[in-house]
């Protein structure tokens, strides 16, 4: 079985910290992906930039593009893609692609801040 | 969960929504500071033994709402105040009903607070101080240091401010839209100047001030949380990240200027960058050009190029002029004719220049950039007596020292280009 790992803070304290203290926290981080990836069994590991930098695609024949994250608590997160793009447009062009598929929920679009594939994932 | 930093962050990051709805309640800013201090020294007591509270925001406002109106109570009737552990015992559901009950008051209460720290009667002096003082709870100390000036000074200029926003008396009932947007721009103006306040500082100076540069970012991303569909506040904000992000390559080791051209742009901060990039990406989406999205999409252009050669000064040239449009000004001129100069040579950007003599003759960027373009068409003599001019108007002996070295190429009879041996 594969597990994913999601991280939930608050925001505006993480974003608050200074440079030592968020590298003291990944350093920690790093030494428990180290002993996995040693195994081979450590798959991608990412960090998204802050929510205000995120934007929504609604679902629909036409989908809806807003502002701002993804917020409606009713809704589950249930997978993810992570894709190459030239720009924030390009991003958002290929979420409504996939958003026109369906007729309810929605793709919250947020550029990464760090993104590592190990190899040695099974 | 007990460490004290993240305590103490916890406590700074709420500390603008919390004092913003204690003002709410006392509509008195001292009383709103005192509430909050005491709200403060009471979690510092009680999270390290009972950990933090679900909403450290709302258990800060009502343990302070409680102790401010236990004052209020205590001065009229003399009356004990009710004990520790009763305040601190706040349970979840206390807290959540604190929470719903201003949810949808804190983005009109933080605004306002910010609001009453750019009222119009106090000049930009006074303004950010007390900006600083009040939402972003420095240390008069901290403020003091920043500014340059004594303590004692610092002190008294925070303390007139104060009076003079409380002889003022500001609105307190809730804002309409058009009052919403016209606080909101005030307020984006006076963020912008604490950030100013911290960037333009040059030489030693430096290390002091750029804390006014993170607290300004901090304040704007508080702004873009309340008004997360606003361009103009995702252009403030990646105009900033995007001139912060340079921080670290402007000044070499001496303390002069590093002009763009010639910083090491591997000293760029990438991870501000890449922030303010898709901000500004997204910002422009929305058709609705302003200021702050314009100066941010042309400091978006310089930081996509990887060299000076590199950069696409026609789209520079392009962008300053839907600010000319947007906001209409001879400085706005005056950095177009740079990138005109780039474009289509340093006749054309004089052309530019000239016409801007009279509201510009007591600026020291006017004179030092036309003795530039003089200096590049050969006409020495002119270029000297602009760059003696420009002398003279030097802020900071940086600037000063910039100047003296095109006076020195000068001396050499030959024309260079512009600032390219500045850091020989």
């Amino acid at each position: 079985m594969q597990y994913a790992i999601l991280c939930y803070d608050r925001e505006e304290i993480v974003e608050g910290w200074t440079q030592a203290e968020d590298d003291a926290v990944i350093a920690k981080h790093r030494a428990v992906e180290h002993d996995l990836a040693k195994k081979g069994r450590l798959g991608p590991t990412l960090r998204l930039l802050p929510t205000h930098a995120a934007m929504t695609v609604r679902s629909g024949d036409q989908p809806l593009v807003l502002d701002g994250p993804f917020a409606e608590t009713k809704e589950q997160l249930l997978g993810l893609w992570i894709i190459d793009a030239d720009s924030h447009e390009e991003a958002l062009e290929t979420a409504k692609k996939l958003a026109s598929h369906k007729k309810t929920g929605a793709l919250e679009v947020r550029p990464l801040r760090y993104f590592a594939a190990q190899k040695q994932v099974a | 969960m007990s460490d004290p930093a993240w305590i103490h962050a916890s406590l700074t990051t709420a500390r603008p929504q919390a004092v913003a709805a204690l003002l709410r309640y006392f509509r008195d800013l001292d009383r709103a500071e005192e509430a909050f201090q005491e709200a403060c020294l009471r979690a510092l007591k009680s999270w390290p033994e009972k950990g933090p509270p679900r909403d450290t925001v709302a258990w800060l406002i009502f343990v302070g709402r409680n102790f401010g109106v236990d004052q209020v109570r205590r001065t009229a009737k003399q009356t004990e105040l009710p004990d520790e552990d009763k305040l601190s015992d706040l349970d979840d559901r206390e807290a959540d009903m604190v929470e719903r009950l201003d949810n949808s008051h804190y983005r009109d209460d933080v605004l306002r607070l910010l609001f009453i720290c750019c009222h119009p009667d106090l000049p930009a002096t006074q303004q950010i101080p007390l900006a600083l003082r009040i939402v972003s709870g420095l240390s008069v100390k901290e403020i003091a240091r920043a500014f340059l000036v004594s303590e004692a000074a610092m002190e008294q200029r925070i303390t007139r401010a104060k009076r003079a926003v409380a002889q003022a008396g500001r609105e307190f009932e809730t804002p309409n839209a058009v009052d919403r947007a016209e606080r909101l721009g005030i307020v984006a103006a006076m963020v912008y100047l604490v950030f100013n306040e911290g960037y333009s500082a040059t030489g030693g100076e430096v290390h002091v001030r750029a804390p006014l540069c993170v607290e300004a970012i901090r304040l704007v991303r508080l702004l873009l949380r309340l008004f997360p569909a606003e361009p103009e506040i995702m252009g403030l904000l990646a105009l900033m990240l995007l001139q912060h992000a340079r921080a670290s390559a402007r000044l070499d080791k001496t303390g002069n200027i590093v002009l763009l051209d010639d910083q090491d742009r591997t000293l760029w901060d990438r991870r501000a960058i890449d922030e303010g990039l898709v901000l500004v990406d997204k910002a422009l989406r929305h058709r609705r050009p302003g200021q702050y999205q314009m100066q941010a999409a042309i400091a978006a252009v310089h930081a996509r190029s990887t060299s000076p050669d590199e950069t696409n000064w026609a789209e520079i040239d392009r962008l300053y002029q839907i600010l000319e449009r947007v906001q209409p000004s001879p400085i706005v001129t005056l950095n177009r004719a740079v990138a005109v100069a780039k474009v289509a040579g340093p006749d054309a950007a004089l052309q530019l220049v000239e016409p801007l003599a009279s509201p510009l003759s007591g600026y020291f960027h006017f004179h030092g950039l036309r003795g530039g373009l003089l200096m590049q068409l050969g006409r020495d003599e002119e270029a000297r007596e602009a760059f003696n001019q420009a002398i003279g108007l030097a802020h900071t002996p940086a600037e000063a020292a910039h100047i003296r070295l095109q006076l020195d190429k000068l001396g050499q009879g030959k024309p260079a280009l512009d600032k390219s041996q500045k850091r020989a």
